[in-house]
């Protein structure tokens, strides 16, 4: 597709329903509206990995991305799940999805540096821009970031990327939940290369990663047992790959303060980002998990499967909604990308 | 009441017939005495903030103490219809705590509690006058502090960071203010008390703290900031460069980063820069050399032994001419000290420096200084130039007097031509000082109409009637097309659509 194809179909003002890779249809509300293939639209256009930035068209499999950065030994640091392989980078950011390492290393929208979109009237906007430091204007770029694509089509990305850490080990410690919630907090709180935790059957593992010196020295001061193929566990997280993520029950996400107690309520739990993010399965009624989360401070997420139509995130506060509101009109007045996939009626 | 139009993006506002009288009346039923200055004489010291070549006195200053006296002061001015200048401990650096004339100045220094601290979950709640560098001194038994350290961190105040999304020397690695706040709590214009992010890594609905973070109090009024804290590195090393030619040392910046490494801290200056803060600081800087970079390691003992080797492998391949590693913590504070004491030492000796914040492609660093070079011929002026090398954000200083006639002219001058090379180098006006009014003409060079219609709706969606921090960040349309000059913007030709005056 060329910008001037996106264009007539902006213009033609009827819903749009945007695709990548399509590995993310699961996410968010209900699908509506024709189909906008943008995977077409790929391509590096610029990598300079002494600038540490990369730019590249919205369709651009995360593969080819990733292909490409380590050639020159970097990485997207914010590890954006594939889901199959199909994932493109305009998709991860519309999710704005953030791999195991988020609570060390930072959001994927930190990682985001300058957009470019076509609006709802079909014009083509640039925000950010290719540099570490920038202020200038309203951070629209960032903005878009897990915006699920309701408020442009995002046509171009550029985003920060880091080296590849030199040395890398995982350790294993048998652990109850509240035991190894404690551990990853206290953990994080001292200046140990810790760059990924989770705690799922009473397993808490640890990422290491950074110099190889520190990594040599975290693992004497941590003990545990050296796990051997870590990278297949971390990639299992990531892509939900990982036995805990198998079956057809529904899956939630509770977005919580990191500190939260173990939530006895529920039976079966996967833990990861040092205990701020924490997934289960089931069918579980959603007034009374949302109830929960919001107790602790979080929210909670229908991931994956069930009734999409009653709701996937959290409702927003009254003041907060009519911000939301306004802002969706000022990128998309006619109401055309992704409707309700967001929140209903955005 | 008066009828407000609501914020509009083609013109300046006016509002020379907002309710004056009836809101003073009114904010002396919800201020004490003493948190209402009116007297000229004591609005004197609120009519700049840091770049003191803007000056205005504002209607009126208010210095509420908690929240409720903001979220009522909020209210009757949106009633009354006159605009509000959120200013924290003015030290900000692009005027935009500069007062509205027909406005309130509001002060949020004494609402400047540490409300909580929490090390195992290492955040912080504070209130939005809180000091930077107060968060981190309660931190330090802990074995935590607050990683953003702008130059002004014994006195600025957190929400005045949030503001400008301020930075540092050590942002390469730890980020900037955005990446260091989880959650800011805000009043809107309507009285509304609105928490963006949370204690969790996120919220529902959009991200909207990368919109508040930066803002410039264009969105609404932050009472209340959760920042993150960060582990202290247990040690942390510079190494001092030295290097016979400027390109060279733009090349070794390249190369470290190509190199793998992440310095915690990156810092180029020039010759100039070096002679100016040696007499003062004595911190033993080569003033032979035509640039010096401080490059940074922080860590372990362990990583940092082993990143400074790395890092001085880089840096002698690349031609450094002298290499020197700081043997102690003194040794390291005294490199630093230099770096830190640009600015002041600037002020000695010049009797007024103009300072820039362009950041640019590390690539072009090079070109830049080449054409700052020529520049100072161009305009008879000197420019001595600092650098956050690491990420191309660049503070070259202007020095000028301000009681020649025609030098603060040929300063701004000076200025624009480098902002505008900062923006076709592929880079941004502002990496870290924002916009405020002084570079509020710049911006028509950045962006184009209707990326600036869409940062006038960004900004309706938050504040309808327009009355928070009004003619600062954005420009207005009509603003940018009566600059006068045609500016040809991505070989397009801007504002059509509005008449030249």
């Amino acid at each position: 597709m060329s910008l001037d194809a996106f264009r007539d179909r902006i213009l033609a003002r009827a819903p749009l329903r945007v695709r990548g890779g399509g590995s993310k249809d699961f996410y968010g509300g209900p699908l509506t509206g024709d189909v906008l293939e943008v995977g077409d639209y790929r391509g590096i256009v610029s990598y300079e990995p002494s600038e540490l930035v990369m730019t590249a068209r919205a369709g651009t499999p995360l593969a080819e991305l990733e292909a490409a950065l380590a050639v020159c030994g970097q990485w997207m640091a914010f590890e954006p799940p594939g889901f199959g392989g199909a994932a493109t980078l305009g998709g991860a950011v519309a999710s704005g999805l953030s791999g195991p390492g988020r609570a060390s290393c930072g959001a994927l929208r930190d990682f985001v540096l300058g957009v470019k979109i076509m609006d709802g009237e079909g014009r083509v906007l640039t925000f950010g821009g290719q540099v570490m430091k920038n202020v200038a204007g309203f951070d629209v770029s960032r903005l878009l970031a897990g915006s699920l694509g309701t408020l442009g089509l995002i046509l171009e990305v550029s985003f920060k990327v880091l080296p590849i850490p030199v040395a890398q080990a995982s350790l294993r410690f048998q652990l109850p939940q509240d035991r190894a919630l404690d551990l990853m907090n206290r953990w994080a709180g001292r200046p140990l290369p810790v760059t990924a935790t989770s705690w799922e059957d009473q397993v808490l593992t640890v990422r290491l990663a950074g110099a190889e010196a520190a990594v040599r020295s975290a693992c004497g001061t941590l003990g545990g047992e050296r796990l051997p193929e870590a990278a297949a566990h971390w990639a299992g997280l990531k892509e939900q790959s990982h036995a805990f993520f198998a079956g057809e029950a529904p899956l939630w996400r509770l977005s919580v303060p990191s500190t939260t107690a173990s939530l006895t309520l529920l039976e079966r739990t996967l833990i990861e980002w040092g205990g701020a993010q924490r997934w289960l399965r089931g069918d579980w009624e959603p007034v009374q998990l949302r109830e929960l989360a919001q107790r602790a401070g979080g929210h909670a997420t229908r991931f994956r499967g069930g009734d999409r139509a009653a709701g996937v995130f959290a409702p927003l506060p009254a003041p907060l909604a009519d911000i939301h509101r306004r802002l969706k009109s000022a990128f998309d007045p006619h109401g055309i990308f992704n409707p309700g996939r967001l929140l209903p009626g955005l | 009441m008066v009828s407000l139009t609501g914020h509009s993006p083609d013109r300046d506002p006016d509002f020379s017939d907002g309710a004056k009288a009836s809101l003073l009346r009114e904010l002396s039923g919800i201020l004490a005495p003493e948190a209402l200055i009116t007297d000229p004489e004591l609005l004197r010291p609120y009519e700049c903030d840091g770049l003191s070549a803007y000056r205005r006195l504002p209607l009126a200053v208010a210095l509420p103490e908690d929240e409720a006296q903001v979220v009522a002061i909020l209210v009757a001015c949106h009633r009354a219809g006159v605009p509000i200048v959120p200013r924290g401990a003015g030290t900000g650096l692009s005027a935009g705590s500069m007062p509205h004339p027909q406005g309130l100045l509001l002060s949020l220094t004494k609402l400047n509690r540490i409300l909580h601290l929490d090390p195992v979950a290492r955040l912080a709640v504070v209130q939005t006058g809180a000091r930077n560098l107060a968060i981190s001194e309660l931190a330090a038994p802990h074995g935590l502090y607050y990683a953003p350290d702008p130059s002004s961190q014994i006195a600025c105040t957190i929400g005045g960071n949030v503001a400008e999304n301020s930075g540092g020397v050590h942002c390469l690695k730890y980020g900037l203010t955005m990446q260091n706040v989880l959650r800011v709590r805000m009043v809107t214009i309507e009285g509304d008390i609105v928490e963006i992010g949370s204690h969790a890594l996120d919220a529902p609905g959009y991200d909207l703290l990368p919109l508040v973070v930066g803002s410039e109090g264009l969105l609404g009024v932050v009472t209340e900031v959760t920042v993150r804290l960060t582990p202290k590195p247990q040690a942390a090393q510079v190494i001092m460069a030295s290097f016979d030619e400027v390109r060279k040392a733009g090349e070794a910046v390249a190369a470290v980063i190509a190199a793998g490494i992440i310095p915690a801290g990156l810092e180029m200056m020039d010759q100039g820069a070096a002679a100016a803060v040696e007499p003062f600081v004595h911190a033993g800087y080569d003033l032979k050399a035509a640039a010096i970079l401080l490059c940074e390691s922080d860590g372990t003992p362990e990583e940092v032994a082993e990143e400074v080797d790395r890092m001085r492998a880089v840096l002698e391949r690349s031609g450094a001419t002298d290499l020197r590693v700081s043997r102690n913590e003194a040794e390291r504070l005294r490199f630093w000290a230099g770096r830190k004491a640009a600015f002041p030492s600037a002020g000695r000796i010049s009797p007024d420096y103009y300072c820039m914040d362009g950041t640019i492609p590390k690539k072009g660093l090079g070109e830049m200084l080449t054409a700052i070079a020529a520049m100072e011929t161009k305009y008879g002026l000197r420019c001595i130039n600092v650098f956050h090398a690491g990420d191309g954000n660049l503070h070259p200083l202007i020095l000028y007097d301000a009681n020649v006639a025609g030098e603060l002219e040929r300063t701004e001058a000076f200025g624009a031509e480098i902002l505008r090379l900062s923006v076709a180098l592929g880079g941004t006006i502002t990496g870290e000082h924002g916009v405020g009014f002084e570079k509020i003409n710049s911006m028509c060079e950045q962006f184009s109409t209707d990326e600036l219609k869409v940062f006038h709706a960004v900004k309706g969606a938050f504040d309808p009637p327009g009355l928070l921090n009004p003619v600062k960040a954005i420009p207005s349309l009509h603003r940018c097309a009566e600059m006068g000059r045609m500016h040809v913007h991505r070989g397009e030709l801007k504002f059509p659509e509005l008449e030249r005056l």
